[in-house]
């Protein structure tokens, strides 16, 4: 596997609790899974996907975690036609 | 990150501490005893006044958005009423502030509060609108800014509208905390508090709540010059409490000391908040009962140790909607009145549909806030999503919507009705929760009168109800 370069904007993630660390107030199904957590930075050394990495935030902040994604972006859309809210207030249900 | 014990029962034994410095309100100041607190001296001691707050809003964008009347709207609603009935409907446009909703006046006296003090930035918790706004206010002082937001279940997998809010905050130069489901917000926001010495934008301080009074303020002038009158009702979509409570405090300000307040809330019955399982299936991220109720009825669950977001010290009625509802008025009002709008501002106005319909002609009811539209953050995104996972989404009567299951959206407008919820049950509970905090029967005068002023009652009330509980 290639790595990636240095300074690459990337997504990290980080298991921030475990599931035997976390609050004694969340319920069952919740309680069965980690507290994870994912930000994005730059990349401040070259590395592989999957190893353990710093990144300096927008903000400037170092943060530690996963290498998990690179140049992270977001393809959240419209959605597919719902065709229960086409006719509403138009001639077709008047 | 610090050297500091980061597990989970070590940060929240640190609380305190961080609050005062993340803060500098030092809320011990207004306590009078575990359950009463000097709210309104809390609320004066901002060192704000309204002229303030409006200048300091200008400077960034905030405030005097236009209020439109609901021609269309209004007429097909007085259609289906009965003779002489159908009151006019106007809504604020709070889409046209800076951010896109009206929570950037929540985070601009925030701002203004953090530069003036020389804090380096900003930091907020929040799913919502205000994530966006606290990036928005902050990058126009120069402030740094961290938004904590809880996006993914265990999958990985996030609600097109919360993802497209973080997307915005990121837009706005934020770096944004992405979690998965639960309450471990708090935790990780007090974990960047102490690594990073920023403000705590808190939705609940003070400065977030007398930031939103400007809206009140506004659609009082508004109504009063267009119409000659007060609005008879103001329509508020209420989830923690703060639109509610700095709106009706406005309007106070203003004078409208008869102005209907009304809590709107989507009804989310019988879905946990923070189940992983769940956390994909409520197709609204906010504006629902799942922290409408519980905020109202203890207010002081939150981030900071009072809470200036009190919504029971001003509502009047707690109106309930269904999603199929929310998500019918929503499409309405793009077709008949071509604005596209963003679902959780309508909620809203689909209460105000139920609530016009029996109110008299000559009366004015207005929604006060709209809410930016947008890829992920559309009708058309929720209900896709929700068909995707599962959730069954049809044309029906809105009685058979079950929240999770079932997204049943009206055939016509006359099914659009809404529930009340019972206002006595609410304050009712807000009582037990405040024995629970110190038993009832320690209460003192001082204390039967923070509560009785705290749920819009009388002492009388009160200690009517007390022995009850």
């Amino acid at each position: 596997m290639s790595k990636i370069e240095k300074g690459t904007w990337v997504e990290i993630e980080q298991v921030v609790l475990k599931p035997e660390e976390r609050a004694p107030s969340v319920p069952e199904d919740t309680k069965q899974v980690p507290y994870v957590l994912r930000v994005s930075g730059f990349l401040l050394e070259a590395a592989e996907l999957g190893a353990e990495v710093k990144i300096r935030t927008i903000i400037g902040r170092e943060l530690s975690g996963v290498l998990r994604t690179v140049n992270p972006s977001y393809s959240h859309s419209f959605g597919t036609t719902v065709p229960e809210l086409l006719t509403i207030g138009t001639e077709a249900e008047a | 990150m610090s050297a500091k014990d980061t597990s989970y029962a070590a940060v929240m034994a640190r609380k305190n501490e961080i609050m005062k410095a993340s803060l500098g309100i030092d809320f011990d100041d207004y306590m009078q005893s575990p359950i009463a607190f000097d709210y309104e001296r809390m609320m004066r001691e901002t060192g704000y006044s309204l002229d303030d707050i409006r200048r300091i809003q200008r400077e960034t964008k905030v405030g005097d958005t236009p209020l439109f009347e609901l021609r269309n709207l209004t007429e097909a609603v007085r259609r289906m009423a009965g003779p002489g009935k159908g009151a006019t409907i106007l809504v604020k446009d709070e889409a046209a502030n800076a951010s896109g909703s009206f929570k950037a006046r929540r985070a601009s006296i925030s701002a203004y509060e953090a530069a003036k003090k020389g804090y380096k930035g900003m930091i907020a918790a929040t799913s919502g609108n205000y994530g966006a706004a606290v990036a928005s206010q902050a990058a126009q002082r120069g402030l740094k800014c961290i938004v904590v937001q809880e996006v993914y279940d265990s999958r990985g997998v996030g609600q097109p509208e919360i993802v497209e809010k973080g997307r915005a905050c990121e837009a706005y130069g934020a770096e944004v905390l992405k979690l998965t489901v639960g309450p471990e917000l708090f935790y990780m926001l007090l974990r960047a508090l102490e690594d990073t010495g920023f403000f705590n934008a808190s939705l609940y301080t003070p400065f977030g709540i007398r930031g939103v009074e400007t809206l009140g303020t506004e659609i009082a002038e508004q109504v009063r010059a267009r119409y000659g009158k007060d609005p008879d009702a103001v329509m508020i979509t209420h989830a923690g409490g703060g639109n509610l409570t700095g709106t009706a405090r406005g309007l106070l300000a203003a004078g409208c000391d008869q102005t209907r307040i009304v809590a709107c809330s989507v009804d989310l019955g019988g879905l946990h908040m923070a189940s992983d399982h769940d956390f994909n299936r409520k197709s609204f991220t906010t504006g629902h009962t799942g922290f409408g109720v519980p905020f109202a009825t203890w207010p002081d669950r939150v981030d900071v140790p009072r809470n200036a977001a009190r919504s029971l010290r001003y509502m009047d009625e707690y109106h309930l909607v269904t999603q199929g509802e929310v998500f019918y008025i929503t499409e309405l009002l793009t077709k008949l009145e071509g604005l596209e709008r963003g679902p959780a501002g309508n909620i809203s106005l689909t209460a105000a549909v139920a609530v016009a319909r029996q109110m008299d002609r000559d009366q004015i009811v207005v929604v006060q806030e709209t809410e930016y539209t947008g890829a992920g953050k559309h009708h058309n995104s929720q209900l896709a999503f929700a068909r995707e996972n599962g959730v069954e989404v049809r044309r029906g009567d809105p009685k058979d919507n079950v929240p999770g299951k079932a997204i049943v959206i009206p055939v016509s407008l006359d099914q659009v009705w809404g529930k009340e919820q019972d206002m006595e049950k609410l304050r009712l509970s807000y009582l037990r929760n405040a024995a629970k905090v110190a038993a009832a029967n320690t209460w003192s005068e001082a204390d039967v009168a923070f509560l009785a002023a705290d749920i819009k009652r009388d002492s009388a009330w009160v200690r009517q109800h007390m022995a009850g509980l």
